[in-house]
């Protein structure tokens, strides 16, 4: 008979164990496409597939002689920057608007900015695209920029409003009866005071600017073309050559993945939208 | 601290003279619209051109291949989209890529978060592994389970079957609809377990432990305190996967092209193909007016059933 203390511990070794499981078995493709990115292409295309081999990174070399792996990634970066700069911009001052100056239609509008995410993308394509070639925005990082941003936009605003809706209004009161103007209250006292949040929101429009695939795929060429069309363009002429393939994924997910890991503590205590007390 | 105190307390404190109230409840009002206006108007504009350009070229025949014959044709482009045998089996495989994939990232999710609840040796590094596929760019992930896991000659899956002396099952041949909600389960997964995980951690934990000293087994815990607390982030993992998962290209674009026949053709696929492999501006333009309705229904529904959990406090 165990004793309570005893099955307390098999209980968390059960737990500890099953979590494990269930995480490597998450990250498994992550961690094979790592792995096939240092093999050469016979070990790839191997079967039973292989988990010790001679590794080699003539699949990276390929990829540097082949394609400009830092003109995409530079791309990437600031597109997904530039957009996350410029919705914040927006929903910063927007977020505030609804969180302290409420009116009866502030929830429509924000549930109305929702609903605008729910258009899918496909149904605007053939207008944007004209649209963009008359404006001479195809194929460039701004015409990319403006559309991550509005894409991104409703969801940026939901995210900031949620986090401001729990700054209690005395505080804003307070610096409004000091003298400051509406700039300075967000400047000053809300910023500092969501940082958190505020943290949590940008992590969130990066990721989803960086791994945008629809957009960039359908609105360039080569010149603004981010790191999902680098990928995209070695899927379907080279399917059979699977260790180049891992090697240029795993190079274009790399920055995003560290960058993740890095914050992941932010993202887990940032990404409520308002749902926990 | 909950809202409705916060508020009585500012009425309480701006309770001066009522000429100044008055001001004061202009500059208020004005300072609330200009903060908001410059998102709305954003959305306005990025909502509304489109989608008129989208309802013109919908009444017109416009097709690249033809260009200079935009003849006036009424609702026959709706006519053709909707009879068109692709319709069909874009809006169910839509609903299934949705439901199914909703149903496997909360179910999972769930099961996820509380499993990794309580402490154990190692938990930060499991937390890393169970979200990084959100991190995954889709076309990375669609082109890794398909040419690395799936493949039925040299793919992992394939070495298991094999190992256990089974045929291995050429996934996107037998089960393309299936295989394409793995992977896209594999990417969403890992977001409700970032929600639920946040909120798990605001769970009360004298509660749990009052309960456990009053007999209540680790099921009854489950179900009567975890769940309860956990139907709000529920609802927001609901919610954003929806506006994600309704609108599913580029998982479907690198692996089966909408193939075998319709199998894999959600709508948006299908409008993808008419107006870019098929030229058809016009067709697909009513098809992306009858998606737009589609969503709009289902925002509708979503926002009924859910919406009040997200912009309400408790």
């Amino acid at each position: 008979m165990l004793t309570l203390k005893q099955s307390r511990r098999l209980q968390t070794v059960l737990i500890a164990t099953l979590a494990w499981l269930v995480a490597l078995a998450i990250f498994f493709p992550i961690f094979w496409m790592i792995l096939t990115s240092f093999k050469t292409e016979i070990d790839a295309f191997a079967t039973p597939p292989q988990l010790f081999f001679t590794p080699t990174l003539e699949n990276y070399v390929h990829i540097d002689e082949r394609s400009d792996y830092f003109h995409f990634a530079w791309n990437s970066v600031v597109i997904s920057f530039g957009s996350t700069l410029a919705g914040m911009l927006l929903a910063v001052p927007a977020a505030y608007s609804m969180a302290f100056f409420e009116t009866k239609r502030t929830k429509s509008t924000l549930l109305w900015m929702l609903s605008t995410k729910m258009l899918p993308p496909v149904g605007v394509l053939v207008p944007i695209y004209l649209l963009f070639k008359d404006a001479g925005l195809l194929d460039t990082k701004t015409g990319l920029v403006i559309i991550y941003t509005l894409i991104n936009l409703p969801i940026m605003v939901w995210m900031v409003y949620t986090y401001f809706k729990e700054i209690p209004k005395d505080i804003l009161e307070a610096a409004r009866l000091d003298g400051a103007t509406p700039a300075q209250e967000i400047y000053r006292v809300l910023l500092p005071i969501g940082k958190g949040g505020l943290a949590s929101t940008v992590l969130l429009s990066l990721i989803l600017c960086w791994n945008e695939a629809f957009w960039s795929l359908n609105l360039t060429a080569s010149s603004a073309a981010p790191l999902t069309a680098m990928v995209a363009s070695y899927s379907s002429p080279e399917g059979l050559f699977w260790a180049k393939l891992s090697a240029v994924s795993t190079l274009a997910c790399a920055p995003i993945l560290i960058f993740g890991w890095l914050s992941q503590k932010q993202l887990v205590r940032g990404l409520s939208f308002g749902a926990v007390k | 601290m909950s809202i409705s105190t916060v508020q009585d307390g500012v009425s309480a404190v701006s309770a001066p003279g009522p000429t100044t109230v008055k001001a004061d409840r202009q500059l208020h009002n004005r300072v609330g619209l200009l903060t908001v206006s410059p998102s709305v108007l954003a959305l306005l504009v990025w909502m509304i051109v489109p989608l008129a350009m989208t309802i013109y070229f919908s009444l017109i025949r416009y097709n690249l291949l033809y260009p200079g014959d935009n003849e006036f044709v009424g609702l026959e482009n709706y006519y053709f989209f909707l009879t068109d045998e692709g319709f069909v089996h874009g809006a169910l495989n839509t609903l299934w890529l949705v439901g199914a994939t909703l149903l496997i990232s909360v179910v999972a999710g769930v099961l996820i978060a509380v499993l990794v609840d309580t402490p154990f040796w190692g938990r930060g590094i499991v937390r890393v592994m169970l979200i990084s596929p959100f991190f995954i760019m889709p076309t990375v992930s669609a082109l890794v389970w398909k040419n690395l896991l799936l493949h039925p000659v040299s793919g992992v899956f394939a070495a298991v079957w094999n190992f256990f002396g089974a045929t291995p099952v050429d996934w996107f041949a037998e089960y393309p609809l299936q295989a394409i909600i793995l992977i896209v389960s594999w990417q969403w997964v890992p977001f409700a377990v970032l929600l639920l995980m946040t909120a798990m951690q605001s769970l009360d934990q004298e509660q749990k432990e009052a309960a456990r000293l009053d007999g209540a087994g680790p099921i009854a815990i489950f179900w009567h305190i975890t769940l309860p607390h956990l139907t709000r982030p529920i609802a927001v993992v609901v919610m954003i996967e929806t506006i994600f998962l309704l609108s599913i290209f580029a998982e479907i674009f690198t692996t089966t092209g909408g193939g075998p026949g319709y199998e894999t053709t959600n709508l948006a696929y299908l409008i993808y193909s008419q107006a870019l492999l098929q030229f058809d501006v016009g067709m697909a333009s009513a098809g992306g007016l009858v998606a737009v309705v589609i969503a709009n229904i289902a925002a509708f529904i979503l926002i009924r059933m859910i919406g009040k959990n997200l912009t309400e406090k408790a």
